[in-house]
């Protein structure tokens, strides 16, 4: 047998490979520095590296190649955008993540025990998020650009795992977080071991595990249908579970409560991001010839993910699991763009998933921020009256809500506007009138929080408002502006995407 | 000169000065609003004289490139009808400024907030009937429901906060449907020669008439429910209720008339046939909202409560002159607009004041005003002559030329509507002799006169209803040629007026 040495073209990889280069330091890190020097140290490195790695993402921005890694991988327009998007949202979900107060001292003892008290009087801190975020971000950059599917299922596990992890990690109600980190952790389980069986299927129908191999078998209608359905039915599950579509959604809810909050943000906008990346990639090229076998099942797919989000939401009292709900709803409005199956579709896609990527985190940001004297306090009763407390906190999440409701000057509704217009673009008039429908149904529980914080009397229970960090009001300031830029004037980042959103196969 | 981007950037510079102030000095924050509103009224009255009004095509048309990759510009200009209603808009903010000087205090938030609410809203105010791309005119019709929420919601009195979400979540679904049908329109530019937004372009497209039907009533819905016609109406009661006296004149005066200017800009032109289609069901519905309207009011016990439900009668009749396709009540119903503007204000500015010193809205807590408050009670009797439509003030001529104009294609709901005008009588007149006449109610005794500010505030509106009552014709001069110009492109030729009998 003989062994050829892979080719790699490092320049166009080296996004994916500085990143995993500060993941391994940092876990060596964890091992040599001392533990007072931890903190800082292990945020400059993560911030370096994913700023490094934004850096050169931006260089090779324009660039083409089917072949950076022997055909596993590719780099395209869209690639670099997604990326690029998953790279902005990681630095701001970072400075939450800086804030510790959120992570349990020793994530091993047991919830309550004397190991914990003694880990948390001596000020120990899990710096091990660091490594595990950038572990995380790695497997999400190589996610979208994966071309075979043994390479994205490695990066479905390489993103997956870490946050099975952190999302076990929080300090407040250890017991609900390390169940909802189970949960997921066997739930994701079931959606990969679906996903492999995809594969297997697809690998069966075409005799290839390449994108371009099963595209061809697509094309050339050769092959045996049913193995197909069956194939990319099962590879579909896989991906559905990930962005939280439902029926493959319950698990979202109790992860977004259980979850730290800063975890909680970061895996809510950037998770989407990547999963909805290499879906497009896999249903614009892939399966784009066979469009008449999964159009209608997965508009079917985003209609009740929409209305279903929408409603259940209304009947929330946790801030928490609204937001959890109302990511259901905006799944749906995303595998929307997926339907439209055209340029504008995915243009309006990659706007719409960074807009709302970034909308989450700095929503999830105020959230951090509202306390009382035993951590968060998520229950929306409590947050009567914020406005009073804490405009600043109180506004910023009331634009957050209202760019997730879609209301005109904010980012969401020019992305809402986008991705319908696509949508129906390619005939899907059903989905687009639910989409508007559920919107207005959204737009209930989104006002009716914001009522609550401006036009309700606050109670006197010790809610208080924390006096943000430099680096949460950080997060929270550039995520306001980019929504407040990304409503008001769009055209540039519009126009850069359409430029560049084009997939080469 | 670009007349529009100017008074459109006047408010927001009013508002970030506003906001430059420092904490607590309301006083300065007051004046500061005054007088940018008063510099945005003469710089409107300064374009207005400058209108060419012969000119049936839009003028001082502004255009930038906005979001290119939708083909979306950021367009301004005026036609007559967009003229009037700025006109209408600017003349009414200074004195809403003026007349509720002190109905910021005791709102959630402090009363700079409120004034950089309404500078905001004016913004939108001007923008909303100045935008010549459809896109544009959405994001303003949506946007501006947010100002609008939170004068509601942080200043208004009552139930303010339920009554904030209830005009919010209405606006807001009819919004909605209107997006639906502005997606559906972009997608067909789009296949038929570009994506546009452009309202001359857009009115040229191709489709079916299901097609048209369709988003003729995804516009029509939403703009049903901002005007309000029954049975779309039941938020402006609640809204204007709980609402300051001032916002209420802004809501009433001004928002509500974004519905009816877009059933003439956006329903008639860009669907014509379908306006056609839905002509005979739209006119029983404003027969029925001027009824029902004027019913509700006669019940009415509280004053503001009362002037709301009037407006839905005259929503009614600008409705049916709206779509009773003739240029005389097409010509009245846009003067109806503007004059509805100044009438309802002085109603509710004067009702405003009655309320504020007799801490209480019902009408039966009045009596004898006349006697002790004798500025007062004219102001309200002449505002309240006004809205019932009295020859010789201004909404008489309106009035007058919906019905003639709707009779000579509609006789029956014309008559119909003229009923509406007995009705009128009843519930202005009842509330006059209730709350004016008769014998001082206990409590009433040491009520105090309108001061200077309010005199000055409630002179022009008066003003300008006495002298548009009996010389409307500045006016219909530049109002008539835009009415013939829409009913001509629709296809229409009046009805010989002469032929009575046959």
């Amino acid at each position: 047998m003989t062994f050829t040495s892979p080719v790699l073209s490092y320049a166009l990889l080296s996004p994916v490979l500085i990143l995993l280069g500060g993941a391994l330091i940092g876990v060596l890190v964890e091992a040599f520095v001392s533990k007072a020097l931890r903190p800082v140290v292990q945020l400059t490195l993560s911030l370096g590296t994913l700023m490094l790695a934004l850096m050169q993402v931006w260089r090779i921005r324009g660039e083409e190649s089917l072949t950076p890694a022997m055909g596993s991988l590719v780099i395209d327009g869209p690639a670099v955008l997604i990326q690029g998007s998953i790279l902005i949202i990681a630095i701001i979900s970072i400075f939450l993540i800086a804030d510790t107060e959120h992570f349990t001292p020793l994530p091993a003892a047991l919830p309550g025990s004397a190991e914990e008290r003694e880990a948390e009087q001596a000020g120990n801190q899990v710096t091990e998020v660091y490594p595990l975020t950038l572990f995380a971000v790695s497997g999400m950059m190589i996610f979208p650009i994966a071309t075979d599917l043994i390479m994205l299922f490695v990066a479905l596990e390489v993103l997956s795992l870490p946050l099975y992890l952190m999302a076990g990690l929080s300090r407040r109600r250890r017991l609900a977080s390390q169940e909802s980190a189970l949960k997921y952790f066997l739930l994701g389980s079931f959606a990969s071991a679906f996903f492999l069986f995809g594969a297997a299927y697809l690998y069966g129908f075409s005799g290839s595990i390449t994108f371009s191999g099963i595209q061809a078998a697509v094309v050339g209608g050769t092959g045996n249908d049913v193995l197909l359905l069956i194939g990319m039915s099962f590879l579909s599950i896989g991906l559905l579970f990930k962005v939280g579509a439902v029926p493959f959604h319950s698990w979202t809810p109790d992860v977004y409560q259980g979850a730290p909050t800063p975890i909680t943000a970061f895996m809510a906008a950037a998770t989407k991001v990547a999963a909805f990346g290499a879906m497009l990639r896999i249903y614009y090229t892939v399966f784009a010839n066979a469009e008449w076998s999964w159009i209608p099942v997965i508009s079917a797919i985003a209609i009740i993910s929409m209305v279903l989000g929408s409603l259940v939401a209304i009947a929330q009292r946790d801030v928490k699991r609204m937001l959890a709900y109302s990511s259901i709803a905006h799944a749906g409005f995303l595998l929307s763009g997926i339907i439209a199956l055209n340029k504008s579709g995915l243009d309006a896609t990659i706007f719409y998933l960074f807009a709302y990527g970034i909308a989450t985190v700095g929503g999830f940001a105020v959230v951090t921020l509202v306390r009382d004297s035993s951590g968060e306090v998520t229950d929306l009763n409590r947050w009567k009256g914020l406005g009073k407390r804490s405009p600043f906190a109180a506004s910023a999440f009331a634009l957050f809500l209202l760019a997730f409701a879609g209301i005109p000057l904010t980012s969401g509704f020019i992305g809402k506007f986008s991705i319908f217009s696509a949508a129906y673009e390619n005939g899907a008039t059903a989905v687009v009138i639910t989409g508007v429908l559920s919107s207005a149904i959204a737009a209930f529980f989104y006002i009716r929080v914001i009522v609550l914080m401006f036009f309700t009397d606050a109670v006197e229970d010790g809610t208080a408002v924390e006096v943000p960090s430099i680096l949460t009001r950080a997060t929270v300031v550039i995520s306001a502006v980019i929504t407040l830029v990304l409503g008001i004037y769009p055209a540039p980042v519009l126009d850069f995407i359409t430029d560049l959103a084009i997939f080469i196969r | 000169m670009k007349w529009l981007s100017l008074l459109m950037l006047l408010p927001l510079a009013g508002a970030a000065i506003v906001s430059a102030l420092p904490k607590g000095n309301d006083k300065a924050a007051k004046q500061a609003a005054l007088g940018t509103t008063l510099v945005v009224m003469v710089a409107t009255i300064a374009m207005a004289v400058g209108f060419q009004r012969d000119n049936v095509d839009l003028q001082y048309v502004e255009s930038y490139a906005w979001i290119p990759s939708f083909g979306i510009n950021f367009a301004l200009g005026v036609d007559a009808i967009a003229l009037v209603l700025i006109l209408m808009s600017t003349i009414l903010a200074p004195i809403v400024v003026l007349a509720g000087w002190n109905e910021a205090h005791g709102g959630r938030w402090s009363v700079k907030t409120f004034y950089i609410l309404i500078l905001v809203l004016e913004t939108m105010m001007i923008g909303v009937f100045a935008a010549t791309d459809l896109f544009l005119f959405y994001v303003i019709f949506e946007a501006m429901l947010i100002p609008v929420y939170f004068l509601i919601g942080g200043y208004g009195s009552g139930e303010r906060s339920a009554a904030a979400v209830k005009f919010l979540l209405y606006s807001l679904f009819g919004g909605l449907l209107m997006l639906a049908a502005i997606i559906a329109l972009y997608v067909m530019s789009g296949a038929q020669g570009g994506h546009t937004f452009d309202i001359d372009k857009l009115s040229q497209l191709q489709m079916s008439s299901t097609t048209q039907n369709l988003l003729f009533l995804g516009f029509f819905i939403a703009f049903a429910i901002k005007a309000p016609v029954w049975p779309f109406h039941t938020w402006l009661p609640d809204a204007a209720n709980s609402a300051t006296p001032g916002t209420s004149v802004l809501l009433l005066g001004v928002l509500d008339k974004v519905g009816t200017f877009g059933m003439i800009r956006y329903c008639l032109t860009l669907f014509p046939d379908a306006s056609k289609t839905f002509t005979p069901l739209i006119m029983v519905l404003a027969v029925i909202s001027i009824l029902y309207g004027a019913f509700l009011a006669i019940g009415a016990k509280d004053i503001k409560r009362l002037i709301a439900y009037t407006s839905i009668s005259h929503f009614g009749f600008i409705t049916m002159g709206i779509f009773a396709m003739t240029s005389q009540a097409q010509s009245g119903a846009i003067l109806y607009m503007f004059n509805h503007g100044f009438s309802t204000a002085a109603l509710f500015l004067v009702a405003g004041w009655m309320i504020s010193r007799r801490g209480s809205s019902t009408i039966a807590d009045f009596g004898g005003l006349q006697r002790i408050t004798p500025i007062m009670a004219w102001s309200f009797f002449i505002a309240g002559l006004s809205s019932l439509a009295l020859p010789g003030l201004s909404s008489f001529v309106s009035e007058f030329l919906v019905l003639v104009g709707t009779f000579t294609r509609y006789p029956v709901h014309a008559i119909i509507a003229t009923f509406g005008i007995v009705l009128a009588a009843l519930y202005i007149l009842i509330p006059v002799q209730k709350a004016l006449h008769g014998p001082t109610t206990p409590g009433n005794e040491s009520l105090k006169d309108l001061n200077l500010r309010e005199k000055l505030a409630i002179a022009p509106v008066i003003a300008i209803i006495v002298a548009l009552g009996f010389y409307p014709s500045p006016l219909l001069k530049v109002i008539n040629p835009a009415a013939t110009h829409v009913i001509s492109q629709m296809g229409f030729t009046d009805p010989a007026p002469s032929n009575g009998g046959k």
